[in-house]
């Protein structure tokens, strides 16, 4: 019976000891943590994609708490998050326009060639490693495999007959896909969008002609239509200036290759 | 001399605490899918091992055994290892916040974790001094870490490789580390 009492007594003591050792210091080093932080957190999605740049939800909440990051910095939570944590840090949110992934190709199975039949690695940079790049006649082009597919947390891409489709409604813009993307094809394009190239070849139109039905031929006709002076035909290839264009569609139903369209 | 030397060997390579003693094993496959926090979760573990390992000794030769209470070492070890976790995390925070922002997601998380008390508890068994508990305890995890890093190197590699289906995720991991295991096998008879 001595023995049961002992050992009560021991591990009970302990255990106090621990719990005032623990609870003395919880108080003596506590570290300070802002309060602005903490609200600011609370309004960050939490998916700690890390498409602000910074290291995580955590990481940012910190850094606008700081005054080192807008307060519209966070590129998924787009303007109803801004407009939250503006309210937090006491300044207007600014209006963040939602952005969402576009994929610069439209070379379906169908209307893009292929010039050799591809049994390596099912991943685009594999695929992009080798002489020729991929399976595509045409060596811009979508690869098809899906590496941005794989990196998208938010399941907002898929592939498509052979091309990556964004699902505009899913895309929160954090632009993990265009780092994966070896080709380079993806680039954020306002939600309201009406007309973008899907096409990213920069050879000259009878090269473009020869590998892809739908690839831009840089003829510039579309430019000429436009009466705003927002597409512009750099390497062989059209691109609008979305803060100029105004979705008059006018370049759309012109271009011989219906490579502007509408999105 | 001699002495420490073979218990540097034997905890680390000879009787590594994941892939010969089996504990431990929980950590092992859950972070090791990448090398950086598989080396960071490893520091977590050398730190909070060694830390244990000098504690608990005081606390059984001065506290249980005198008492006759050999038979509490367990549970005594598992609320000192847990409180001085926390109290660790706290000063790390405090006076250490880089530190704390490397170690800081890893260390709640191993708080209790069996290869910690493993280890006190084989300092007890063993009849190890404090010098050689703290030791053993220190190369133990080392091997811990050791381990981890490699594992969460094959596992970088077999992401690019082509798994059958049904072997992918945490079969294919399991047969690794089953690999592991049989190789460390060659340091057996070292000591």
């Amino acid at each position: 019976m001595n023995g049961v009492i002992l050992a009560a007594c021991v591990i009970g003591v302990l255990g106090l000891l621990i719990a005032l050792l623990l609870g003395f210091a919880a108080i003596k080093l506590a570290v300070p943590v802002d309060e602005k932080e903490i609200a600011v957190r609370e309004y960050l999605p939490g998916n700690n994609c890390g498409g602000c740049g910074y290291a995580g939800c955590d990481a940012l909440a910190k850094a606008i708490a700081a005054g080192e990051a807008p307060v519209n910095a966070c590129p998924v939570g787009g303007a109803a998050v801004a407009e939250k944590i503006g309210a937090v840090m006491g300044v207007e949110g600014g209006d963040a326009v939602k952005m969402v992934a576009f994929v610069k190709c439209a070379g379906t199975c169908e209307k893009a060639g292929i010039k050799a039949n591809y049994y390596g690695v099912s991943d685009c940079k594999s695929a992009a490693a080798i002489p020729g790049r991929g399976d595509k006649a045409c060596a811009y082009g979508c690869l098809g495999f899906g590496s941005c597919v794989a990196a998208c947390q938010f399941d907002a891409l898929h592939i498509k007959e052979g091309v990556a489709f964004v699902d505009k409604e899913k895309c929160v813009a954090c632009g993990k896909c265009i780092q994966e993307c070896p080709n380079g094809l993806i680039e954020l394009v306002p939600y309201d969008a009406k007309y973008a190239v899907s096409c990213s070849n920069k050879d000259k139109g009878p090269k473009v002609m020869a590998v892809c039905d739908t690839g831009c031929i840089g003829c510039g006709i579309c430019a000429k239509q436009c009466e705003f002076e927002a597409i512009t035909v750099e390497n062989n290839i059209a691109h609008i200036d979305q803060s100029k264009c105004t979705g008059c569609g006018k370049c759309a139903a012109k271009c011989p290759k219906k490579v502007i369209m509408a999105h | 001399m001699g002495n420490i030397f073979v218990i540097i060997i034997s905890s680390m390579l000879v009787s590594n605490v994941v892939l010969s003693q089996f504990l431990g094993i929980c950590p092992f496959l859950g972070v090791s899918k990448q090398v950086s926090t598989a080396v960071g979760m490893g520091a977590a573990v050398t730190f909070v091992i060694t830390i244990a390992s000098a504690i608990t000794w005081p606390i059984y030769y001065f506290l249980l055994e005198p008492r006759g209470l050999d038979y509490l070492q367990t549970i005594v070890f598992i609320l000192v290892i847990a409180a001085l976790v926390q109290f660790v995390e706290m000063v790390l925070k405090k006076f250490m916040p880089s530190l704390h922002a490397s170690l800081g997601v890893y260390l709640p998380l191993i708080t209790t974790n069996c290869a910690v008390l493993g280890v006190a508890l084989n300092n007890i068994t063993n009849g190890y001094n404090f010098i050689e508990s703290v030791v053993c305890g220190l190369f133990t995890a080392l091997g811990f870490l050791l381990s981890i890093t490699i594992l969460a190197g094959i596992r970088e590699r077999i992401e690019y490789n082509d798994v059958p289906h049904s072997f992918k995720g945490t079969p294919i991991v399991l047969v690794t580390a089953c690999l592991m295991a049989i190789a460390f096998c060659g340091f057996a008879g070292l000591v």
